[in-house]
């Protein structure tokens, strides 16, 4: 599904935190956003599924649709927005109190549809299928979520966002927390999972846009106490050999931020 | 003495070298009040209980006609012991829904202009005086309550809480369960909306983000990390409950019997409404079987609270 961004500014009460953001996610492809602390990317990643609005005060204008849908129209409910537009956490948060089993499949209970044992079972095992993970747990599948390891959680996060099968999934820097190799884990997987969705990612490791994503959108700050902006957005190839913006090109290159 | 001992000596050969503590007068100061207050309250604990046990042993058995009837300790302090668990519980009953949705309403709904206020108020329903509520709840809310008690007695007849005759003036152990309620209520209120208002953001947003409503993601996130907490919390209020006299003494015109029926003119006594009403016209003989029955009271509340802190650390361990 496309997502289509137009004039978008995102306020926190008068705070004005990022300002005028235009772009166009492809389907079915990877699209990271980089850019130096502050600048704004993880508040614009999360307006993507209205997850902004958890902070009081906090709202958004411009226009904003996902498979044509305006997910600001009046009569959009944010709950509804986020059963279609899952998200991945900086820190792995399974449900501490919750089996693995039921991690996954916390957020198809939320729809609060009845569901057959063998039918729960098969959702469990294709979710964790594809997040990888089914090989290292599928005999533990009662245990707690949170005796798994740091990255492993993360792909049972990631499972768990899949089993509702939605149309985007953000990633709001998964991998920060990780150490490399399940950070390689992640990033094979975000590999399989863009042939199913469309996939946004937030990453303050250069390389891994650079590996992962097929758009990268460079997020900046004019100055301090400016609101951030989008300065670049083009094919990652291009970004990260021949970027059109000078600005994009010091920051790849490492000369500040 | 020796030079080296002398903490007026050489600097250059200071036994005390600067890494050596120096026990600054504010330290030992402070040190002396806190370990004097920890040891205090030890030794009044322990005193109230050898008090308790002094005076009140011999109460186990005085000459049957102090038992108020009842023949023989046992006899007199089962019904008490039971009236007192029920009030408690039946306060509980009514306070811990109420409890829950007022904090969860100021953690979790109310806007933060209207929450501050709210959960102030609450905080200052703590600091009314019992006999206050006691008199409230004899004055007015009995009173109020009448046409409740014969609606009870009239649809409700068949649960054993509601069969009987209705009491006219409203005195009741109903009456009391629900001015117990509201005394308990602040404390559970104050607690679970600290708990509440402390699970970890990165929770709720897991629930948030999988489309949760904002009920969903309490029950998602918010219920099952404050759990222990919300446990301790009741505990908290039932120990409170089990203890507090005046509502009770004033309200009710009580009688030492076992009985569920709670809207009646007789209703079953507590230890500590028994104990209030009975000790200024009482023989030494009579005192000791109030005293002892205090010391039964000490004994349960000191059982739950245990029993509570139990729970707590099961909970947590998991």
């Amino acid at each position: 599904m496309s997502i289509q961004v137009k004039d978008t500014s995102i306020f926190y009460g008068d705070f004005k935190a990022v300002e005028d953001v235009t772009m166009s996610v492809k389907p079915k492809s990877v699209t990271a956003f980089i850019g130096p602390s502050g600048c704004g990317k993880s508040t614009f990643l999360r307006t993507l599924n209205r997850m902004h609005e958890v902070i009081p005060g906090a709202y958004v204008e411009g226009k904003i649709t996902i498979a044509g849908q305006d997910i600001y129209g009046p009569n959009v409910d944010p709950v509804a927005v986020r059963r279609k537009v899952g998200m991945v956490f900086q820190r792995p948060n399974p449900f501490p109190t919750m089996s693995i089993y039921d991690n996954v499949l916390a957020g198809n209970k939320l729809n609060a549809k009845r569901m057959k044992k063998s039918e729960a079972d098969t959702i469990v095992e294709s979710a964790l299928r594809g997040a990888n993970l089914w090989n290292e747990v599928k005999d533990r599948l009662g245990k707690p979520g949170m005796g798994l390891s740091g990255g492993q959680q993360q792909r049972l996060c990631i499972a768990r966002a899949i089993a509702v099968q939605p149309e985007v999934l953000l990633m709001d820097e998964p991998c920060s927390a990780l150490d490399p190799i399940s950070t390689a884990a992640i990033e094979d997987l975000i590999h399989e999972l863009k042939s199913d969705y469309t996939i946004v990612i937030v990453t303050h490791n250069m390389q891994q846009a650079a590996r992962v994503s097929d758009d990268t959108g460079f997020f900046n700050l004019k100055a301090a106490g400016q609101p951030g902006h989008l300065v670049e957005f083009n094919p990652t190839k291009q970004m990260f050999t021949n970027p059109d913006n000078p600005d994009t090109e010091a920051y790849i290159s490492g000369r500040f931020g | 003495m020796t030079v080296a001992a002398d903490p007026g000596a050489d600097p250059g050969v200071d036994t005390k070298s600067e890494l050596s503590g120096r026990g600054s007068v504010g330290d030992v100061v402070f040190r002396g009040i806190a370990v004097t207050a920890a040891t205090l309250i030890l030794v009044a604990l322990a005193a109230v209980f050898i008090f308790l046990g002094i005076e009140g042993i011999p109460g186990f058995s005085v000459d049957a006609q102090h038992y108020t009837g009842r023949g023989s300790f046992l006899g007199l302090v089962v019904p008490l012991l039971f009236a007192t668990m029920y009030a408690a519980v039946l306060a509980l009953i009514v306070a811990v829904p109420f409890s829950v949705a007022i904090a969860l309403f100021i953690s979790h709904y109310a806007p933060r202009r209207i929450a501050t206020p709210v959960a102030y108020v609450i905080d200052l329903l703590a600091a009314v005086p019992s006999v206050v509520f006691g008199l409230w709840g004899a004055v007015v809310l009995g009173p109020y309550l009448v046409p409740a008690h014969t609606w009870l007695s009239e649809n409700l007849a068949w649960l054993p809480f509601f069969d009987g005759q209705p009491s006219g003036n409203g005195r009741t152990l109903f009456t009391a369960a629900i001015v117990l309620a509201v005394m308990v209520l602040p404390i559970i209120t104050s607690i679970c909306r600290e708990v509440f208002a402390q699970t970890p953001r990165l929770h709720e947003e897991a629930a948030l983000a999988l489309g949760a409503t904002r009920w969903e993601m309490i029950r998602y996130a918010v219920f099952p990390y404050a759990r222990s907490g919300m446990v301790s919390a009741v505990m908290l209020g039932l120990g409170r409950a089990l203890g507090e006299t005046m509502a009770i003494a004033m309200i009710v015109s009580p009688k030492v019997i076992i009985s569920l029926f709670i809207i009646g003119t007789n209703n079953p006594q507590t230890i500590a409404a028994y104990i209030a009403q009975g000790y200024k016209e009482s023989t030494p003989d009579r005192l000791s079987v109030l005293i002892a029955t205090g010391l039964v009271l000490f004994a349960f509340t000191f059982l739950v609270n245990a029993l509570a802190r139990w729970i707590v650390a099961r909970g947590r361990a998991k």
